[in-house]
């Protein structure tokens, strides 16, 4: 099947999932991305590679986090940053998602950064700009439902390379609500593309399908038993609609089985590492102790996501 | 009018023929089939068609087209609509009650035949909703409805959550002695799923639909024929177990039958590709065992008719994020190519020809119960000449209905119809 993503030249004209990108293509972006950590900590925080060019961010579905970072990383490579929270103006006027973008295209726009809460919605856009003739335009994928986040895929990629230097010993733990996370999804495309022998997924039957061994990983059902001599924990939000239903009874008894304590933390290796996509649920999946704890890496995760962000973005743009 | 048919490869698996016959029709009527070099004598034709290497079959009966109206005239009128019948050779069809207002009211059902009466293409048989609006709760006027034309009592793609409600719609339609038309499909497993419940769903994250919607609602339904001795017609079977419980169930001696819509004879959960809101479909396209079974369940008889479940959807209900979009595809004239194609993957044998148009023809007439889908002598002279070498491309602008959305958009598929004629008038060729 053609990858929608990549130009005929094989270079990347968009970033909707990282399913089917190839290793040296991951690889270019966190190389790319390490070479903008450090624009972060300079007087001028600012490099001209974007100058000129217009961002749209495009968000259908609500998100401090992910729009502000993706705000800086465009901000800093001096792109010019329009907002959209399109969920309180014109869709609900009526507007078709298509007829939105054919405006913002109007506006000569240079990128857009879709946020969506169906999955698909990046790769509709992006087909139609493409069937538009409108190929200079780059779609990113900043989530969409279930699917994809790719963004977070590859920066949890760079943090593991940052501690972990070598991806092809490691095993990694994905932990929680899988069923509905495309943070895991895109997390397991990237690990297995770079060579990660071992994914691991945790969490109960409701929350991971049965047919998930079929994206390569092996499933736990039980915390203590997956979590045993891990190199990488990857904790996953619990969204509040799914604490209390059919998929989970409460969020005490999920705590209980799954939650990350520091008594389960000490099956994992000794040096092993935590992270989590953000925002936290303090006493839903994780135990305060261990989030604030010497192992966990979540801020740091942060940090790279603007550099990964503005890799990205660079080299969409200079494609 | 007068018409003679001459040197074309008939096909009338009703009658088990399969050779070279020349056809002569008369007064809307088949007057007689001869073997070549026989001649009717005082048989003045006022038109000869040469049918050399076409295939002469009868008009396709399909056992659901969606016609939009009323209330959907954007998405395709009956004018369009009857345009692509004529054009994919379908001389019959039943529509199901899934229209705005819903087909619940004799009024309703008489509007609809009167309207397709005077457009005088397809005779167009109306399925009666089972219950009020589709709701589940009250039974319609099943005798009244059947007066006003309907051929049988359906749901269209709603369930009815209420198994006392469907037991007692069972029993009153069996006073009568009328079928049931019923999709299985659990409403609660089935509810906010979009794709079938496989690795691809899994992989893309859309939310799914198991199989075991489909076969618990098939296990609740042949419990209830079981109670009611009601006869049902199951439409629309999407997967291998599915098709194994309608086999058995067959064997048992139930009244059923069942269908299959064309597109999920070929198609499997791999072809939502990147969400590819075409393949947007219910059921959805399941793996490709299911697809496999369908197949073979075609062979064996397990399915007794396929269906083009032809549902025209505008662009503005389709291009959208694979989950908002309609589901459903353009089929009408899609039929005819979608059996041929089944009858190639086996091999082409004559065999598979016959059987292909057997689903499209008598087979689906007899699970309607119409007196079509057969060249006997003095039957309805509904006939469709086609030249089933010559391929076509499915792109919109070949497309006569409304609908131009199928996952088939692209693809090149033999069978062309050269002449649709409807009560020995030809009212299509090519």
């Amino acid at each position: 099947m053609l990858n929608p993503q990549l130009n005929k030249n094989g270079e990347l004209q968009h970033l909707l999932t990282i399913e089917g990108l190839p290793k040296d293509v991951l690889t270019h972006i966190l190389d790319t991305a390490a070479s903008f950590v450090n624009v972060s900590d300079r007087e001028v925080k600012k490099v001209p590679l974007m100058r000129g060019k217009s961002v749209f961010n495009l968000f259908f579905e609500n998100s401090t986090r992910t729009r502000t970072t993706f705000e800086i990383a465009a901000k800093r490579l001096s792109a010019d940053v329009i907002n959209l929270n399109i969920d309180s103006s014109s869709t609900s006027k009526g507007e078709s998602l298509l007829d939105t973008i054919d405006n913002l295209t109007a506006m000569h726009a240079d990128m857009f950064v879709v946020r969506h809460a169906q999955s698909g919605a990046p790769f509709l856009i992006a087909q139609h700009l493409n069937r538009s003739n409108q190929p200079h335009i780059h779609v990113v994928n900043a989530g969409d439902g279930r699917h994809a986040h790719p963004t977070q895929g590859l920066l949890d990629m760079y943090t593991i390379r940052h501690y972990k230097k070598e991806y092809s010993n490691l095993t990694v733990a994905i932990v929680g609500d899988v069923l509905h996370s495309r943070v895991a999804r895109s997390d397991i495309h990237a690990l297995r593309t770079l060579g990660v022998p071992e994914i691991r997924v945790i969490g109960p039957k409701t929350l991971i399908s049965s047919n998930m061994e079929q994206m390569g990983v092996r499933v736990f059902n039980s915390m203590n038993e997956g979590l045993k001599d891990v190199d990488v924990i990857i904790m996953l939000r619990l969204q509040n609609e799914r604490m209390n239903g059919a998929l989970l009874p409460s969020a005490q008894e999920f705590f209980k089985s799954y939650g990350l304590t520091p008594e389960r933390l000490a099956l994992a290796k000794p040096d092993a590492i935590v992270m989590h996509p953000g925002p936290m649920n303090r006493g839903v999946e994780i135990d305060s102790a261990v989030a604030d704890g010497t192992q966990a890496v979540i801020l740091p995760q942060v940090t790279y996501g603007i550099a990964v962000r503005m890799a990205v973005m660079s080299i969409l743009a200079g494609s | 009018m007068k018409i003679t048919i001459l040197n074309g490869r008939l096909i009338d698996p009703a009658n088990g023929i399969d050779a070279v016959r020349d056809l002569y029709i008369s007064d809307g009527k088949i007057a007689a089939i001869l073997e070549p070099g026989q001649v009717m004598d005082g048989f003045e034709s006022n038109r000869t068609i040469d049918a050399a290497g076409l295939i002469v079959a009868p008009g396709f009966v399909d056992l659901s087209a969606r016609l939009r109206e009323p209330g959907y005239e954007y998405k395709a009128t009956l004018e369009s609509e009857m345009q692509a019948a004529m054009h994919g050779g379908v001389t019959s069809l039943v529509c199901p009650p899934d229209t705005d207002p819903v087909l619940d009211e004799p009024g309703l059902v008489e509007m609809l035949k009167y309207r397709a009466m005077t457009l005088n293409q397809a005779n167009v048989y109306p399925l009666g909703a089972l219950t009020v609006g589709l709701k589940g709760t009250s039974l319609t006027e099943m005798a009244e409805l059947t007066e006003a034309g309907c051929v049988g009592f359906s749901q269209a793609a709603e369930p009815v959550l209420d198994t006392t409600v469907l037991m007692r719609a069972m029993q009153y339609a069996k006073t009568y002695d009328y079928s049931v038309w019923l999709r299985p499909q659990d409403g609660y497993l089935s509810r906010n799923g979009l794709a079938h419940g496989g690795p691809v769903a899994t992989r893309l994250g859309l939310a799914g639909i198991p199989i075991a919607a489909e076969t618990i609602a098939l296990h609740t339904i042949f419990e209830l024929v079981r109670a009611t001795s009601a006869r049902i017609h199951l439409c629309r079977l999407s997967s291998a177990a599915g098709l194994d419980l309608v086999r058995k169930a067959k064997q048992e001696g139930l009244p059923i039958t069942c269908d299959v819509g064309a597109h999920h004879i070929h198609m499997t959960e791999e072809d939502i590709g990147f969400f590819d809101s075409n393949a947007r479909m219910l059921p959805p396209f399941r793996s490709k065992e299911d697809r496999d079974a369908i197949r073979q369940g075609i062979l064996d008889g397990t399915v007794d008719a396929i269906c083009s479940d032809h549902t025209p959807v505008d662009d503005d209900e389709k291009m959208l994020p694979f989950g908002e979009a309609t589901p459903g595809a353009t089929g009408l004239e899609l039929l005819l190519s979608l059996m041929l194609k089944w009858a190639e993957d086996c091999g082409s044998a004559p065999e598979a020809i016959s059987r292909a148009i057997a689903k499209i023809t008598c087979d689906a007439a007899q699970v309607a119960g119409l007196a079509r889908g057969r060249l006997s002598k003095g039957s309805a002279a509904d006939i469709c000449i086609f030249d089933p070498k010559a391929q076509w491309k499915v792109i919109p602008s070949n497309l006569a209905s409304q609908g131009k959305h199928t996952p088939f958009l692209g693809h090149d598929l033999p069978g062309q119809v050269r002449y649709t004629i409807v009560g020995g008038r030809v009212a299509f060729e090519a």
